[in-house]
């Protein structure tokens, strides 16, 4: 008998602590699957965000730092320019990068530091109980927007692929989501593919995955994967905003379809 | 390397660079800017980074992420950048990392002023972020002073895996003074990075870097962890300076970094008018040479603490000297720096009224 499908090596064997339905784990393993295919594992370092992906680092047989709220690409920064040689990530929530860090995010990015940003939005604070996030949708119930949230007084949604691709240094910006096979393929493929611009040392990589949670959202798992796709796939268009090799398009302002992405099978 | 005469601020930036130091990041800020604007200059000469980060909380994050790779890395800042920088402090001491943060004070509180003060002194010693943590803190009284520390306090950031604070006032980096730049102290030796950094897993089990402890239990051991250097300190760190001290002044006068520096000229002009008057300098001030002091205190019998402050270290000085002394004080703050007259005159009004 032979093996045809094991957890990847570059990661532990133990049991996630993430809610029933939640897609962190999908993401996890994609980075995990990453890491292997490239054979990066042993010369990675991985900066865990403030959130309920702070523990990331139980789960990846791999250096982890474990940054302040919001200043994981602070410490990237300052890891890849200590030790080039070296591949950096980030793994950030919505929370995180687009609230307490945006300013860390925004700079590093525009900087053109060389490393990989993994983006998880799910349109809420996890981990500190359901609270509104600067990417929480119009209308969406919180702890903290119990009559939902109301754009007139908390602004709309932050879209950061968007804000991002309003630059001019960050070289491959991508939103993703993970609600149905065919985008877990799409988005393995972006997250491989900003690893490979980074081992090339070519320029700044972000990946944003739209994910659901079924805790704070209230609702089913199957039901939040719904809801993603009714709510969140119209205000946050999936697609590559920037590629390297793609030619820009009206300042990254308008994605290219996820299926002409680099590395897309003919 | 030959004399030079170099500005505090630079001469600060050149001990790192001497000290192997290789890796800064930093934010501009009245009156130490010239750290950054030197080592713009300089570290591109040496093959080393400079990077102007988007905020002190950039800078002192990047400091971090540099120092978790076990590389030797500083910042330098002054007093409401270094309000900013105490979040990274606070990680960097949890997490047990090497780094080194210069404070150039000048007045506060709030956005203050920009001329030299001494008012940060609470924030330093007492725990400028949050949690059970403590800043090994030096203090210069002199440029050539203020690169010697430089240096010492990459290798203490080493040797204790530690954050490490040279802090003077804004006289120190703005002075121009000759310096030497002695090779560098030995290096005490870094806790082998296989067994802590966070720089690539390959042939050895992952390492993470981190504060964060869910378990009350691990929590608790790991401030043990960080105690017992505290503890280690105050064996081994202790420094200090005394001043005319050997033989019968009829009073002492706290005082550090350039302050003291102002003391001494008193204390001189004192003397030649037949006063004798003696000076404890704390070099280290966390942690405080409590005992040193308290041995003078007690032969001398009257102390008087000077600071460009409204008196913060006087608290330790109290501590040390005991209930039965009561410590004077004299201060000015807000960047205002008090003339060896104005300090002569705090000096012979204590005298009189103890007479």
């Amino acid at each position: 008998m032979s093996t045809i499908f094991s957890p990847p090596r570059s990661m532990t064997e133990n049991i996630t602590h993430y809610c029933p339905g939640c897609t962190h784990g999908v993401i996890h393993r994609m980075v995990g699957e990453t890491l292997d295919e490239l054979g990066i594992a042993g010369r990675s370092i991985g900066i865990a965000p403030v959130g309920c992906s702070v523990l990331i680092y139980n789960y990846f047989n791999v250096d982890f730092q474990e940054a302040p709220h919001g200043r994981a690409p602070a410490l990237a920064t300052g890891a890849k320019r200590a030790r080039p040689d070296l591949i950096v990530f980030t793994y950030q929530g919505d929370g995180d990068l687009a609230s307490i860090g945006t300013n860390e995010i925004v700079h590093a990015a525009n900087r053109g530091e060389k490393f990989t940003t993994v983006f998880v939005n799910n349109a809420i604070y996890g981990m500190t109980g359901g609270q509104m996030a600067p990417t929480t949708m119009p209308g969406q119930v919180t702890t903290t927007s119990p009559a939902g949230r109301d754009p007139a007084l908390a602004g709309y949604p932050m879209r950061m692929c968007e804000l991002l691709s309003t630059l001019r240094t960050p070289g491959y910006v991508v939103r993703t989501a993970v609600h149905t096979p065919q985008l877990m393929v799409q988005t393995k493929r972006a997250i491989r593919r900003a690893f490979e611009l980074q081992m090339a040392m070519r320029c700044y990589t972000f990946v944003e995955v739209l994910s659901t949670c079924p805790t704070n959202w209230g609702m089913s798992p199957v039901k939040a994967l719904e809801w993603l796709q009714e709510n969140m796939m119209p205000y946050y268009p999936v697609g590559v905003f920037k590629d390297p090799d793609l030619p820009e398009t009206q300042k990254g302002l308008v994605p290219t379809p996820l299926d002409h992405q680099v590395g897309q099978p003919e | 390397m030959a004399r030079k005469l170099m500005k505090g601020n630079e001469a600060i930036g050149e001990a790192a660079i001497q000290a192997g130091c290789r890796l800064f990041f930093a934010y501009p800020i009245t009156p130490q800017s010239e750290v950054a604007e030197y080592l713009s200059r300089r570290m591109p000469e040496v093959n080393g980074t400079f990077l102007q980060a988007e905020s002190e909380l950039g800078a002192s994050n990047m400091v971090f992420g540099a120092a978790a790779t076990g590389e030797p890395v500083f910042t330098t800042s002054s007093s409401p950048g270094i309000s900013l920088m105490a979040e990274a402090m606070s990680y960097i001491a949890g997490a047990q990392l090497p780094a080194v943060f210069v404070n150039i004070i000048r007045g506060g509180p709030g956005l203050g002023g920009i001329l030299p003060a001494q008012s940060d002194y609470l924030q330093a010693t007492k725990g400028a972020g949050h949690g059970d943590y403590r800043l090994l803190v030096f203090s210069p009284a002199t440029v050539q002073e203020a690169v010697d520390l430089t240096m010492l306090a990459f290798r203490k950031a080493q040797l204790y895996r530690a954050p490490v604070m040279v802090m003077g006032d804004g006289m120190i980096g703005q002075m121009m003074e000759p310096v030497e730049f002695d090779p560098p102290p030995e290096n005490e030796g870094l806790p082998s990075k296989e067994t802590w950094a966070s720089c690539g897993a390959r042939g050895r089990p992952r390492n993470i870097v981190r504060s964060l402890f869910l378990d009350p239990e691990v929590l608790e051991k790991n401030c043990h962890e960080l105690k017992a250097k505290y503890d280690r300190w105050h064996v081994d760190e202790l420094r200090h300076e005394t001043y005319n001290c050997d033989g019968e002044p009829r009073l002492l006068v706290t005082a550090h970094g350039s302050m003291a520096r102002i003391c001494k000229t008193a204390i001189d002009e004192l003397s030649e008018e037949g006063i004798q008057v003696g000076l404890f300098r704390p070099i280290s001030l966390y942690p405080f040479p409590s005992q040193a002091l308290a041995e003078l205190a007690d032969r001398i019998g009257r102390v008087l603490c000077v600071e460009m402050s409204l008196g913060q270290m006087v608290e330790d000085v109290q501590a040390a000297v005991g209930r039965d002394l009561k410590v004077r004080f004299f201060g000015r703050t807000g960047g205002v720096v008090p003339s060896p007259d104005e300090v002569k005159g705090a000096i012979l009004k204590q005298l009189e009224a103890d007479a």
